[in-house]
């Protein structure tokens, strides 16, 4: 067992527990915190498949910037406390027992497909470095790009406008 | 080394806590953070793809860059999971602002 084994079953383990404690925990604060964990162990999934660029951007743009906006809201509408009523304990138990159903299902039907004999290259392969997928992304993708920044626009647009006082 | 279907499963564990979580919470905002965890578990099944395909190609021609795509299409579903949270959260907050509560059960108003 080497050290990227290692380090994949740690990551693994990170990112399922602190998943389920972003489902669990009562305090809606406690989850944000949970879930910036979940994106750090993913962030490290990607250095272990030496998808850097994604990595950082991950790092960035989840963890840094979308944690910090939930944050923000939450603490602007003062939920940090354990006020949230439950739901039918019978409605808890439905939706567990489906996703469970679900998960079982899908583990079944992938448990033997052919996928089990194909590796996954790690740490080595240079597509996922940013001067490979910068200049991909700038010759071939130019045109998603550009109207990637439109929808930006129009999503901070649509932000204002449903957010400002009538 | 891994077989990838460590990473499928990691993958489909993540979704289902995400889809559990949205099945069974009250809180919008909650509900809101499950659908990102969903989003982040088909994100690194993509980069798990990308390079089981990378590692397939190379071994025919070395300087193959198989696989590029899947990681800019991570890319683009950042950016489009970026714009999604903006305007979500606004119309939260302005659910907050209307009816003081972030529970969805108070939004049954179209049954009414």
């Amino acid at each position: 067992m080497n050290i990227s084994e290692i380090l994949f079953w740690f990551l693994t383990a990170l990112a399922i527990l602190s998943a389920l404690m972003v489902v669990f925990s009562r305090n809606p604060v406690h989850s944000v915190l949970w879930l910036i964990c979940v994106f750090v162990a993913i962030s490290g999934h990607y250095i272990l498949l030496n998808a850097q660029f994604l990595a950082i951007v991950n790092l960035i743009v989840y963890a840094g910037a979308i944690m910090v906006l939930f944050l923000f809201v939450i603490m602007l509408m003062n939920m940090n406390t354990d006020s949230e009523p439950q739901k039918n304990k019978w409605l808890k138990m439905a939706g567990t027992i489906a996703g469970g159903t679900l998960l079982l299902v899908l583990v079944a039907a992938l448990k033997n497909s052919e996928l089990r004999f194909q590796n996954v290259e790690m740490s080595q392969g240079n597509i996922g470095l940013i001067h490979h997928l910068g200049k991909v992304l700038f010759t071939d993708y130019v045109v998603p790009f550009e109207i990637s920044s439109v929808l930006f626009l129009s999503a901070m647009v649509g932000a204002v406008v449903i957010g400002k006082k009538d | 080394m891994m077989p990838v279907n460590y990473y499928l499963f990691l993958s489909l564990t993540l979704f289902c806590i995400g889809i559990v979580g949205v099945l069974t919470r009250r809180n919008a905002i909650i509900i809101f953070m499950c659908i990102e965890l969903m989003l982040n578990a088909v994100n690194i099944l993509l980069v798990a793809f990308s390079k089981m395909q990378h590692l397939a190609a190379v071994a025919a021609n070395p300087a193959s860059a198989a696989g590029t795509e899947a990681q800019l299409f991570v890319f683009f579903i950042m950016v489009v999971a970026a714009a999604e949270v903006t305007v979500g959260l606004a119309i939260i907050v302005m659910m907050y602002r209307n009816i003081h509560s972030v529970d969805i059960n108070f939004l049954n108003r179209l049954k009414h």
